[in-house]
């Protein structure tokens, strides 16, 4: 069964895979520099016009893997000579334009911009062209393409674009947001996600088998659609296997917050949720004025970890997720005491691999800490039902949660602008609950996860109904024992 | 007395939630609330094929099942306390 989505993933991977298989074992120092040519093997180019273009790429991607440009404060970063500089003309008549008689890209442009050749081929004036778009709409051929650099096109909030001087991809730190969209639909894999898999390594190592202290490792619900050719509880014996102390599902932290989120909820009554750390810088960067109605919970990592730290004070905690800007907000004053590290679902692969652990030959140990409301938080929709769930539970009356669900960063923006429009005329919004979610289906659709597809959040509502815990307040119920 | 019950996954599914609310409600008929702290832990790391892991101070106690709640209690928490 394919481990990944893309080649480019599986590149990414090998790199971490070697750099982690040396840090195991106290190599990395001296072996580093031999990983380049670990990648490309043999004399051939296979990716790039020759191997040594390839080596000093892979020496790049190496340096990534080790935590990146420690002086960008963004972890998504910008692997430059990886960059293959993709055409960004805008749109443009492709030759598959057959030089109809219909000639729609003319009727349809308001700027006059198309013109025909004498073999009634049509041309784009580029002085005229204001990349509306239109008439790629109605070419009946499909000819007319817009040639925008994926990473441009992936890149929903603006951050991305071509350094005017270097030609390649740059990214705007005031503006990015981190959630890894570039990461992921760049097809040269010349932007890359900064690893802690050393933090971690080095975390489980010092800890002597957990008997200076324990680690552990907080798991994203999103592990459902993951990992799909072994069982649930297998991924858990893997953990263990890479020395951690025991496997907790974050899941519980959003049961946490659940029913937290929805007391604020009440009290305040209009609120945006805080779990996903894009959607939370992309308010605080672009909607500064709707920052104060974002919830004060702490994400279900971050409560998560916070209980975790408040019963075992040395404990050390790793967050294991699909998400890219979990690595951003494990930084934030409010998480990091809390918080120790983060990787994705492609860096845990990569650290099985790097044991030679096969998950899919283990025993299965378990994982079973939250309910089915604190599991779906994973998908899209899942955080509201959990919150309408928690009012509930709660005896909560006179209070309907109306929520809007936002499904990716441009259905956030749309109800971010509303809410700033009603707020600002003073009108009633008609909602009370924004749910904003940066990727596409919610978490299932991070840049960080090995697969994605369209079962995924079926997989999500599968294990959400094996929960054990049936409630909310049962699933969080054991831990308020004083 | 620091009485901590294991809600790890492990345990969890073997009880810890019935083991919690009897512990809890044992510490009130028995009016221990200023002898022993009741805590949570993720795995105490003795994981057993039946019932939850508790650990008293610094011994740990597996096996523990709603059937045999009350002879525990005894045995262990009052026991210890010489009540």
């Amino acid at each position: 069964m394919r481990k990944f989505d893309t080649k480019v993933q599986h590149l990414k991977y090998k790199i971490l895979r070697e750099v982690a298989r040396l840090a195991w074992t106290d190599d990395l120092l001296e072996h580093v520099t031999d990983i380049p040519a670990m990648i490309t093997q043999g004399i051939e180019a296979t990716m790039r016009c020759c191997v040594h273009k390839e080596q000093a790429i892979a020496s790049e991607r190496v340096k990534l893997a080790m935590g990146g440009d420690r002086s960008n404060p963004n972890v998504i970063q910008v692997i430059e000579m990886a960059c293959d500089e993709c055409p960004v003309g805008g749109y443009k008549v492709t030759d598959v334009c057959r030089g109809c008689l219909a000639h729609r890209c003319e009727d349809v442009c308001k700027k006059g911009a198309i013109t025909f050749d004498e073999n009634h081929v049509a041309h784009i004036d580029k002085s005229k062209c204001v990349n509306c778009g239109m008439c790629a709409k109605v070419c009946p051929y499909g000819a007319i393409q817009d040639f925008k650099r994926p990473c441009e096109r992936a890149c929903k909030v603006g951050a991305i674009a071509k350094d005017p001087v270097k030609e390649c991809a740059s990214i705007n730190n005031n503006k990015c947001i981190s959630c890894g969209a570039c990461v992921y639909q760049c097809p040269f894999g010349a932007i890359m996600d900064a690893s802690y898999i050393l933090d971690v390594i080095d975390m489980v190592k010092k800890s002597d088998n957990n008997k200076n202290y324990k680690v552990y490792a907080i798991i994203a619900p999103a592990i459902a659609s993951q990992f799909s050719y072994a069982k649930h509880g297998q991924i858990v014996s893997g953990i263990k296997a890479l020395g951690f102390h025991t496997v907790v599902e974050a899941a519980l932290g959003g049961d946490m917050v659940a029913l937290t989120e929805s007391q604020e909820l009440v009290e305040k009554g209009f609120l945006t949720s805080s779990c996903c750390p894009a959607f939370v810088s992309y308010v605080q960067k672009e909607f500064p004025d709707l920052a104060p109605y974002i919830s004060h919970n702490m994400s279900p990592m971050g409560a998560l970890s916070k209980y975790i730290k408040e019963t075992d004070p040395t404990a050390k905690i790793a967050f294991i997720g699909p998400c890219t800007a979990k690595k951003m907000e494990f930084q934030k004053d409010g998480v990091a005491p809390y918080v120790d590290a983060v990787i994705t679902f492609e860096e845990l692969q990569a650290l099985f691999d790097s044991k030679d652990l096969d998950i899919s030959t283990m025993s299965e140990d378990f994982l079973d800490n939250a309910s089915y409301y604190g599991r779906i938080f994973a998908r899209s929709g899942g955080l509201s039902d959990a919150v309408v769930q928690a009012i509930k539970e709660q005896g909560i009356e006179n209070f309907e949660v109306s929520s809007v669900v936002c499904d990716g960063i441009e259905a956030c923006k749309l109800a971010l602008m509303k809410a700033r429009a009603l707020l600002k005329a003073r009108k009633p919004l008609g909602f009370n609950f924004i749910e904003g979610m940066a990727c596409q289906g919610g978490c299932i659709g991070g840049a960080g996860c090995l697969t994605h597809g369209e079962k995924n959040k079926m997989e999500v509502d599968k294990y959400g109904k094996l929960a054990h815990e049936k409630t909310i307040k049962g699933a969080v119920s054991v831990l308020n024992q004083d | 007395m620091i009485v901590q019950i294991c809600v790890g996954s492990s345990c969890h599914i073997k009880g810890s939630h019935e083991i919690v609310d009897l512990m809890k409600k044992a510490v009130e008929e028995y009016a221990l609330e200023d002898e022993v702290i009741l805590a949570g832990s993720f795995c105490i790391g003795k994981c057993n094929r039946e019932g939850v892991t508790i650990q008293i101070d610094d011994d740990v106690c597996t096996g523990v099942t709603v059937r045999g709640f009350d002879a525990f209690f005894k045995e262990q928490i009052l026991g210890r306390l010489n009540m």
